[in-house]
């Protein structure tokens, strides 16, 4: 079953005629993800032909799902378009729209989110993310789809590489889905969101979170773990080395004052229960340990 | 970015919130030339970019243009909270009735705006949110729709305003979110926001923070950026378009993503404790294309640090496969040695992910004495801090 995103997700590409987009969709097309459409505006009528695919290019969302069903976009156009571009996905009714675009104002994206949120019917993953992939299944976004198999974990991370380094860490177990939910400081998908839809997946017995500085969405996370998730799950929260008021990379990470440290996302993890490790492979052997029982 | 207070108010007049004029100085003299054009009295108040200015003597009153030279003369080169003061704002001195809090920001929990405000204004507002949670109203703004008259009474009536103050403080919430929205902030604060004895509304001081992301639609905006401040190594990193911050320690850090290259500094700070206390030097993400010239220009930031002793390379290959980055890191040598600036500090390289195989043989094969292979993360933090230790 996987999270979000099964074998029957019908995909188009937002701003699939440009460099990134096309790229990508290659990639897509190239782990399991069944694209159906690709949009740029004044484009229509085009074909990208992608793996042996022709791929029919529409002028707008609407036209492409009256024409294909597409029920899932991803958005790779350029930050100032990006705000048009989601909106548009949401008034076409496509029920999840991965924004991979990074580099999006955050009074954009509020007001996206909001427009979304409003809609009822819209689930926004990033943005500035990797997007997700259930191994196998479908993939949707700019994770590399050879990293890991398909399996019975699965894991919601801020962080792309991050969500790299982990499932290759744990390759030989594989995952259900995987979920990149951005680094920015306003995101439509939370850990929250994420927690939930694997505690309710039967295909997910585990759950990997990572966590990075910055906000309180881990501490959140911790709060609903102890209500609401009953599957085991590990943490790993990065930039315990952080200094306070500089930014690392993402515009979300990071400390200001007491908030947001590494240190009290860890505690309050631990005080729910969640295993945190130190490093990433220490994540790693913490959950195998949980899949294969403990380790010689 | 965050503005100074000048910059603030510029901010905040050009979109109609009542503040005050001022003029920023550089010089004792030119604080005295100030006060002379204001005329009466003054306040003279260091433009640092912290909080607690006052209580650290950076902000003083003046009754005459000698006093304004003597009071610049003391916190011109102050130093607040690691700010040194290099200019002062001089402003008229406001007569003081009461004094307010107001504020716009993100509420990244709930994914939208928030506005603050407090008829208790002027001591710090983290320190009122504790003591009297009760006296600062924080009141959810939508995204899309505003603050309108009807949202700025919303916020006016959960403060608790003054009837006196009502209409003053509905001007400025409106104005304020004009500044919010039009500038791009993520931050608009105004503390304190002041009734003089006439009952007029004014903002005698200003915060605001700049989001970054929209600096597309501000070219206007660059003009504002302060360098004075930045570290030297991040301005040369920064015209490069290279993600670097300065750390203070030893060892050099290169990766690809942000939450890899944070996890990385964490992993070699753990490894460093064994080896007299190792700290990583800067955070430097290369990002997800890592080109042999994005790996030479960083490699050159990193090198070019003093400080640095040893250098850990950490990638893990996802859409940048990592035969693609170990060329890049064989290239990046021969471009320093071609411009004389040839590598002399020890290179651990940990290649996972994508063609992790490939791209160690690549480096094996250019057999650049420099270059250190280590298969894990963990490893190649204890071999690259064990490094630093010994050039220490």
């Amino acid at each position: 079953m996987a999270i979000f995103l099964t074998e029957d997700s019908k995909i188009l590409v937002q701003g699939i005629t440009g460099s990134e987009g096309t790229k990508h969709t290659i990639r897509m097309l190239g782990s399991h993800a069944n694209i159906v459409a690709g949009v740029t505006p004044g484009k229509g009528g085009q074909t990208v032909t992608a793996e042996g695919r022709d791929i029919p290019v529409f002028g707008s969302c609407s036209d492409a799902v009256a024409a294909t069903g597409a029920d899932v976009s991803v958005v790779f156009v350029p930050p100032r378009f990006a705000k048009a571009a989601v909106v548009e996905a949401v008034d076409a009714g496509i029920p999840l729209v991965v924004v991979i675009t990074e580099g999006i104002p955050v009074h954009d994206t509020a007001s996206f989110y909001q427009y979304a949120a409003d809609s009822g019917t819209t689930r926004i993953v990033g943005p500035n993310c990797p997007g997700l992939i259930s191994p196998g299944k479908s993939n949707a976004g700019i994770i590399p789809g050879t990293i890991t198999k398909a399996g019975r974990i699965g894991l919601v991370s801020k962080s792309g590489t991050l969500t790299y380094q982990m499932m290759y860490e744990l390759r030989d177990l594989g995952f259900s889905s995987a979920v990149g939910i951005g680094g920015d400081p306003v995101i439509g998908t939370t850990h929250i969101d994420c927690l939930a839809a694997f505690e309710a997946d039967p295909e997910t017995d585990a759950i990997v979170m990572i966590g990075e500085i910055g906000g309180d969405a881990e501490e959140r996370a911790a709060a609903y773990i102890a209500e609401h998730v009953t599957k085991p799950i590990v943490g790993y929260v990065a930039g315990f080395t952080a200094p306070e008021g500089k930014t690392m990379g993402h515009a979300g990470a990071i400390v200001s004052g007491s908030s947001g440290t590494a240190q009290a996302k860890k505690e309050a993890l631990e005080a729910v229960g969640v295993k945190v490790g130190k490093t990433p492979s220490e994540t790693a052997r913490l959950m195998r340990e949980i899949i294969t029982g403990p380790q010689a | 970015m965050d503005l100074y207070e000048y910059q603030a108010k510029d901010a905040f007049a050009r979109h109609g919130v009542p503040t005050q004029s001022g003029e920023v100085v550089h010089t004792p003299a030119a604080a005295k030339a100030a006060a002379e054009n204001i005329g009466g009295l003054v306040v003279v108040k260091a433009q640092v970019k912290t909080g607690g200015r006052g209580k650290a003597g950076g902000v003083k009153l003046a009754k005459d243009p000698q006093e304004a030279y003597d009071r610049a003369h003391d916190i011109l080169g102050l130093d607040i909270k690691g700010h040194i003061v290099h200019q002062v704002l001089i402003n008229p001195a406001a007569d003081i009735a009461e004094e307010y809090y107001v504020s716009f920001l993100l509420d990244r929990a709930n994914r939208t705006f928030l506005a603050m405000a407090s008829k208790e204004g002027g001591m710090e507002i983290e320190q009122l949110a504790v003591e009297r949670p009760e006296a600062l109203a924080k009141v959810p703004v939508d995204a899309i729709v505003g603050v309108d008259r009807a949202k700025a009474e919303e916020i006016v009536d959960a403060a608790g305003f003054d009837d006196s103050v009502r209409e003053g403080v509905i001007n400025v919430l409106i104005t304020l979110w004009d500044v919010f929205v039009k500038e791009d902030a993520t931050l608009v604060e105004v503390n304190p926001l002041v009734k003089t004895p006439t009952g007029e509304v004014v903002a005698l001081d200003g915060k605001v923070s700049l989001d970054d992301n929209a600096g597309f639609r501000h070219p206007e905006h660059e003009a504002l950026v302060d360098f004075t401040e930045t570290d030297p190594l991040e301005l040369r990193a920064k015209e490069k378009d290279l993600n670097y911050v300065k750390l203070s320690g030893s060892v050099g850090v290169i990766g690809n993503g942000a939450g890899l290259v944070m996890s990385t500094l964490d992993v070699v700070a753990y490894a460093g404790e064994e080896f007299g206390g190792q700290k990583p030097a800067n955070f430097l993400d290369i990002g997800g294309g890592a080109s042999a010239e994005i790996m030479a220009d960083g490699l050159e930031i990193i090198l070019s640090d003093a400080e640095v002793k040893a250098v850990l390379v950490n990638v893990f290959g996802g859409i940048t496969a990592c035969d693609a980055v170990a060329n890049g890191i064989v290239q990046a040598l021969e471009l320093l040695t071609a411009k004389g600036e040839a590598a002399t500090l020890p290179l651990v390289v940990r290649l996972d992910g994508n063609n992790a195989d490939l791209g160690r043989q690549i480096l094996l094969d250019a057999a650049n004495p420099l270059v250190e292979l280590v298969d894990t993360m963990d490893g190649a933090a204890r071999r690259v801090a064990e490094l630093a230790a010994q050039g220490a």
